[in-house]
Formats: C-alpha cells, structure tokens, sequence
C-alpha cells in the first residue's frame, strides 16, 4: 500500500508540473499579457511600462521557473488585476463552488444510483425508459438554457427562489438542481449498466436460488460488485462539477472559481490563472486517488495489482 | 347559475389575489426600491480595486467618481469646466497653472482637504513606480507645490492641451495621511474621497454598497443626491440581468445589445444614448511597404465605396448609432466634419480598382478585435461583390493590437473609446501622432497634430485638427464605422440621463 501510495503521488507531481507548464506557455499564446492588461485605449508607452513592471519581458522559461519555485513555497503571487495576494481572492471564492460542487454531486448520486438500480431490475420497462429519457435530455440541453429557463420560470413567473447571487441559502437552489441533472446521466448509466453485468452472474443466480429476497440480494451482492466503476466515475464526475460549473455560475452570478478562472483569463491576470489551474489539477489527482484508495479497499484484487 | 358563476368568480379572484400576494411577498424587496430609496445596479464585468489611477474598466471608474472628486468637473451639458475641489484656477505662465481651493470640505473619515491632500496625491501618482495606469493622464505634470493651506501650483513638464479635461474629474484627491500610511491597495481596500457617496461595503469584484455621505460640500458640481443607497452586483450573465430587472429585482443595467434591447422596449425603460467611442477599419499602407494593395490611395477609396456601412450600422448597431466620415467623434472639440465623404456606390468602386490596376481583384487579410464578428462578416460580403477576398481573423484585443503595432496587418477592426473625452486629441495622436499605433507615419499629419496638441489658443487647435481630419478622410487612412451608442435597462420609475463619456451619474438620479 505504501508503495501503491508514494508512486501515484509522484505521477501526480508530475501531473501538476505539466498542467501547469502547458497552461504558463498558452497564455502567452493567446495575446502579449502586458497589452491584454493596459486595456482598451492602453498605448504602447503603457503596455511597455507594464510589461517591464510586471517582467514579463523576461525569457518564458526564466518567469515560469520563478512563479513555480514561489508556488511550491506556497506563494502564489499577487493578482495583476485585484492587486492582492492570489490566495486572498482564491479563498474568498472557492467556498462558493466547494458548495455548489459538493451538494450538486450529493443530488446527483442521490437520484442517479437508485434510478439506476431501478432501470436495470426492469431493463426496457417504463423505469428504465423514463431514466433514459433523462439521460438523453441531460446530455443535449445546454446548461445556460436549462439555468435561464429555470430562472424565467421559478424566478421571474413563480417568483419562489431568487434568480441570482448567493446571499441566502436559497440562492442554491437552481444552480444546483441545474448543475446537478447534468451529472446525473452519466452515473446513472454506468450503475445501470454494472448492475445488469452483475445480476446475470452465476453468483447471483446462486443467491437468487437458495431463495434470498431480492432487495437483499441487490444490496449484498450486487451493488458492491457493481460499485466499482461507479466510484472511478464519481471521482471524476466530481472534480467536473468543481471545475466545470464556469457555465452556472454565470448565469447565477454565483462568484466562484470557476468564474474567476474565466474573468481573469479575459484579463490576462496571469497569476490567477496559473493558481486556479494548480488547483483544480491537484483536486482531481486527489480525487482519482482517493477513488483508487477506495476501489483497493472493496475489491481486495486490485491491491494486488498495486 | 347566477351563484354558480359567482362562486366561480370567487374563486378566481381569491386564486388571482393569493398568486399577486405570493408574488408580492417573494419580491417584496425589489418592489420597495423606490420606497427604501436605494438604486440596484448590476454590472457584467467585474469592477477593478478603486484606486483611480489604476483603472481602466468603465465599471470602476464609474464607482470611483461617486467616491472622489477632482480639483475641476467638466459640466457635460453646457461644456464648460466648472470649479469642484478647486475654487478657482489661472495659467499664470504658459505652462504653470494655480488653484485657490474650496475650504470647509471634510474626507469621508472626518480629515479636512486641504493644499496638502492636491500635492501628495499627485506628486505620488506621476511617480513611474507609482504605476499609474494610463501615463498620457498625468505624465504632463512636472510637480505640484503648495503656496499656502489653500493654494496650489502645478507646473507642467510638457504642453498639454488635455490637463484641464484630465484634471476634471480624472484625477481625484486622496486623503493625504491616510494615503501616505496605506498606499494603493490600501485606497482600494478602503476608498476614502469627497465625493457624494461613500463606500460603505465591498466584495471586491462582487458587490459594493454605496451610501450617500450627509456632509458632501455646499456648492459641489454633482450636487445634492437624491437616491440614499446604491447596491452594485456584478452579474455576468446579461440574460439574468433582464430577468432581475424585469422582477424588479435590479433598476439600472447598461451595454444591452441592440436586438435584446429591442425586445425588453416596452417591458422595462430602454435608453439609447451615444457615446466617444468609434468603430474603424484602420489601414496600413506603411506598414507593408508599398507591396499592398492598401498601399494605394485609389484602392483605399474603392474599399470604402464598396462598403455599404449604412446598411450594416442599422443592422448591427442601431439606437443612437450613426455612420461617420472622420476619424473622430463629431461630439469631439476639434472633429470637423466638413471632409470628404465616401458614398457606398459599388459601381465606381469597381471603376477605381480597374484604374489602379485591380480590375481582378486581390486578396487581403483583416484582423478583427472587440467587434461584433456579424459586422465584419458583412464588411467581407461587400467588398466581395467587387472582387476583393477579405480573409477574417478574429483575435482578442491584446493579441490584435500586438499584431497591429508589431506591423504584422494590413487591416484592423477595432474601436477606439478615446477614454471618454471630449476632445479629438484623444484619438487622432494616438494613431497619426508617429506613435507605435501610427502605421501611416505621415509627417504632415504628425506635426499639425503636434502643434494642435500643445497649443492652449483653441482656435490655433481647431484649425490644425481640422487640416488633419481632412488630410485622413482625403487619403482614406481610415474607413470610419460609426459612433458606439449605449443602451441602459431602467426600472419604469427611474429618472435617469445618460452621458456620452459613459460615466453613469448616479447622482443626478431620482425617483418618477
């Protein structure tokens, strides 16, 4: 196990090392920063003095030796933009798309799982037709046109539940229902899908023969076999919920950061991006780990593996 | 059947009165906007740290100037430069200017103004180190001195014809002490100025509450203020901010895109209002070195002949919008608008091309940034009808004009905002004064706009901007778009003017 663990946190080191080399070399790609931050009616004279102040017109190399070398160190740098520490705005921000993610994904487990469960005791019945239904729609509805219909409907019509901001708990409603039903597709085909692999095998015939009732038989021999892929999807489904909320906190004025990572890409605020990208490229090392962790300890094989 | 209908009706009536009752109960709070005297306001790009000096986004700017004041406020109605924190000002040399200032005025945080606060505040923000964020806005000023606790001298380092408009409002005056102990960021954190609002919370970037400050001087250019509390949110999504707006929720938006704003008329109050900012196609006939097409005269001419900007500026601008023939927003001091004018009229486009040699045709590349990509695409279908392939390329602003100054382009579509001032120099020296924006370098227009630019005697000014504007639209260095409008989403109750400097004026604001 020890093994197991010291190898998948050297991957994951070289994981960010180059996450955050590839993303340092396209900002650059996209624009001289220095012009990005003098704005628009910035002049020549300004994108220069810029550019010397914030030394960007050292060698690539040079400046992301520099930022990579004060980040392990733990500072992240100052935001060109807000002019305080990275981490300041980072933190100020993160609470909201911790919550967001997080209780997005509980919902999300909460319906896919037992729905598809469901679907598979009855594959081809109405259940699992319903279910398929959902996943279709899930996966063809854009995000900002579900969030925007839902705001018109239960914001603007119904008046029930504020239409954006997170000031109250209430604010969390839409968002999540939204970013929710967009994660739940993908998980619950994939407990559909196990389920069915498992319940036609001859193990589960077994137990279904010496008479066990069949909620029994699902939830002690089934599930856990077909657990499995689920907790490498979730792992990543949730890391895509942290990160891949830009879309619905938008459209909700939510401020979190996955919107900051998109403003300040707009602004070119270099130091910003680079953390964010740190971040998000730690969490999902973290969380496929964690979900190796987890699948070694149901499935006693793939320690062996490791 | 009469009590069946009336019991029907009954029950509807009780059905209508919970729903309005419901509705009333869950938006309560946006209903009593007028009653609680309080203005929301959202915003789609986030504001940046309030220091003055180092903003450029409108939405910060705007913030800003309800907290600061400037030693002078240009009166946008009349045109004329009034006094604020300065009481009186004379150019006692060409180049030497002083101030008599207003007594009796206090900070937000209780400290006097005095001579102190003019001459610590701008002698730290011309400081390179400083960081100043637009040099041209104070880089004319060689040092400020005090005379006495209410009287200042600025002397310039280099004629500017612009100082007094930077001073009007551009400038604001910090608390010097708590200034000097805080720095920037600690003005950021804590905006304190004279201003008729004071800060009174902020989520940097997210949300910012303002309050009218009870002891705002006697006498000040922006007035008593009427409205008591502004909430700032920043909302990123513009579909969400019609909706807030439409629930009463929000009661001031701005930048609706014309066909949106056409769509919310008569749901909300539409304005539409037009603004310093212009739209061009800039030409590079040096920047290629003759080997362009573009290069030609007669080839630029055509290009603007063949273009149908009327049809495209109804189409995608609208509102206030209006095709231009100078490089210049007529609503600038200095932007003659006696030039010669380019009609769209395909026929002698073609004509000119064949007399300069592209009878058949050429091929030419055109960068577009911070342009509505529609407007480009139909700029590409007109001149296609008479033979010439504009091959499109849309880039980020930065990247564009990166490309634009590295002399990398025979075409750019941008715009041009001129930081809202009214007066020409703050466009035309930036692309024909022999700046790295100038890809003309034509001599002539550089040095009429030298003269224009340091001159103090207007007429002197005019008429040099004035040989220079028809000098532009004669060579075709430009082809001239149009003048950007605004329109703002209002809350039916609002009384609000907009202004072409696109510094919203909360102030002026009130209750119908």
């Amino acid at each position: 196990m020890l093994s197991f663990l010291s190898r998948r946190l050297f991957v994951a080191f070289c994981v960010c090392l180059t996450v955050s080399g590839l993303s340092f070399a396209l900002m650059f790609l996209a624009g001289d920063p220095a012009i990005a931050i003098a704005g628009s009616g910035g002049r020549a004279e300004d994108a220069e003095a810029i550019r010397i102040a914030y030394g960007f017109n050292r060698p690539l190399l040079v400046q992301y030796f520099d930022w990579i070398t004060s980040a392990l160190r733990g500072d992240l740098g100052q935001s060109i933009y807000f002019n305080i520490p990275v981490t300041e705005i980072i933190a100020s921000r993160i609470g909201v798309t911790l919550t967001l993610g997080c209780v997005a994904f509980v919902v999300a487990l909460a319906i896919a799982v037992p729905l598809g469960i469901a679907a598979a005791l009855g594959p081809n019945g109405w259940i699992d037709r319903i279910a398929l239904m959902i996943a279709v729609s899930g996966q063809a509805i854009p995000s900002f046109w579900l969030g925007l219909m839902a705001i018109v409907v239960f914001g603007v019509w119904y008046g029930w539940v504020p239409i954006s901001g997170a000031e109250t708990w209430q604010g969390y409603i839409l968002p999540v229902i939204v970013l929710s039903y967009y994660a739940v597709p993908e998980l619950m085909r994939i407990t559909r899908s196990g389920m069915i692999d498992v319940l036609s095998t001859d193990y589960v015939r077994a137990a279904r023969a010496k008479g066990l009732p069949m909620h029994l038989v699902v939830s002690r021999h089934a599930l856990r076999n077909a657990i499995l892929p689920l907790v490498s999807l979730s792992a990543v489904q949730l890391g895509q919920l942290l990160s891949g909320s830009i879309v619905i906190e938008s459209v909700f004025a939510l401020n979190g950061l996955g919107r900051l990572a998109w403003e300040s890409l707009l602004r070119s605020d270099l130091p910003v991006v680079q953390a964010i990208i740190l971040i998000l490229a730690l969490l999902y090392v973290v969380l496929t780990t964690l979900a190796d962790i987890l699948n070694a300890g149901l499935d006693p094989r793939l320690r062996g593996g490791a | 059947m009469t009590q069946t209908i009336r019991t029907r009706m009954a029950r509807g009536a009780l059905l209508l009165a919970a729903t309005t009752a419901l509705t009333a109960l869950t938006l309560a709070p946006a209903w009593a906007d007028k009653a609680s005297n309080t203005l929301n306001v959202a915003f789609a790009a986030e504001p940046e740290p309030l220091d003055t000096y180092k903003i450029a986004g409108r939405e910060g700017l705007i913030l800003a100037r309800h907290i600061y004041d400037g030693l002078l406020y240009k009166d946008l109605d009349s045109g004329e430069i009034v006094p604020a924190l300065a009481e009186s000002w004379a150019f006692t040399a060409p180049q030497v200017m002083e101030f008599t200032l207003r007594q009796g005025v206090t900070f937000h945080n209780g400290a006097p103004f005095s001579a102190d606060d003019v001459v610590e505040t701008l002698n730290a923000v011309v400081k390179p180190e400083y960081g100043t964020r637009y040099s041209i806005s104070v880089d004319w000023i060689e040092s400020v001195e005090k005379l006495d606790d209410h009287r200042v001298r600025i002397t310039m380092s280099k004629p500017f014809a612009g100082a007094i408009e930077m001073l009007a409002d551009a400038l604001p005056i910090y608390p010097h002490e708590f200034f000097a102990e805080n720095g920037s960021a600690g003005m950021a954190a804590t905006p304190i100025g004279t201003g008729p609002y004071r800060l009174v919370a902020q989520e940097p970037g997210v949300r910012y509450e303002l309050e009218r400050f009870a002891e705002h001087y006697a006498g000040s250019p922006k007035g008593d203020a009427s409205i008591e509390r502004i909430v700032v949110r920043t909302i990123p999504e513009m579909n969400t901010q019609y909706a807030e707006l439409m629930s009463g929720a929000l009661d001031w938006i701005w930048r609706i895109p014309p066909d949106q704003a056409e769509r919310l008329e008569g749901r909300v109050q539409i304005i539409s209002a037009p603004i310093m900012r212009i739209g061009y196609v800039g030409f590079a006939p040096e920047a290629l070195g003759g080997d362009s097409p573009i290069a030609d005269k007669t080839v630029r001419q055509a290009l603007i002949h063949a273009t149908n900007r009327g049809a495209i500026v109804d189409a995608f601008a609208g509102g206030a919008s209006e095709v231009l023939d100078t490089a210049c927003n007529p609503a600038q001091f200095g932007c003659l608008q006696d030039v010669v004018s380019y009609d769209y009229d395909p026929e002698q486009a073609r004509a000119m091309l064949a007399e300069a040699g592209y009878g058949e045709g050429f091929e030419i590349d055109m960068v577009f940034a911070a342009m509505p990509r529609p407007m480009a695409e139909a700029i590409a279908a007109d001149l296609a009808q008479v033979g010439v392939t504009l091959t499109l390329n849309e880039q980020q602003y930065a990247a564009g004009v990166g490309k634009w100054r590295a002399k990398d382009l025979p075409a750019f579509f941008s715009n041009w905002g001129s930081y809202g001032i009214g007066d020409t120099a703050f466009i035309l020296s930036n692309f024909f004064g022999g700046g790295a924006d100038d890809l003309v370098q034509d001599a002539e227009l550089a040095g009429w706009l030298t003269t224009a630019d340091s001159a103090s005697d207007r007429a002197l000014r005019e008429e040099n901007y004035a040989k220079a504007v028809q000098k532009i639209a004669e060579e075709a260095y430009w082809m001239p778009m149009y003048n950007f409008n605004v329109n703002y989403g209002l809350a039916s109750d609002l009384a609000f003017t907009p202004h072409p400097d696109e510094f919203a004026r909360w102030w002026l604001a009130s209750w119908n």
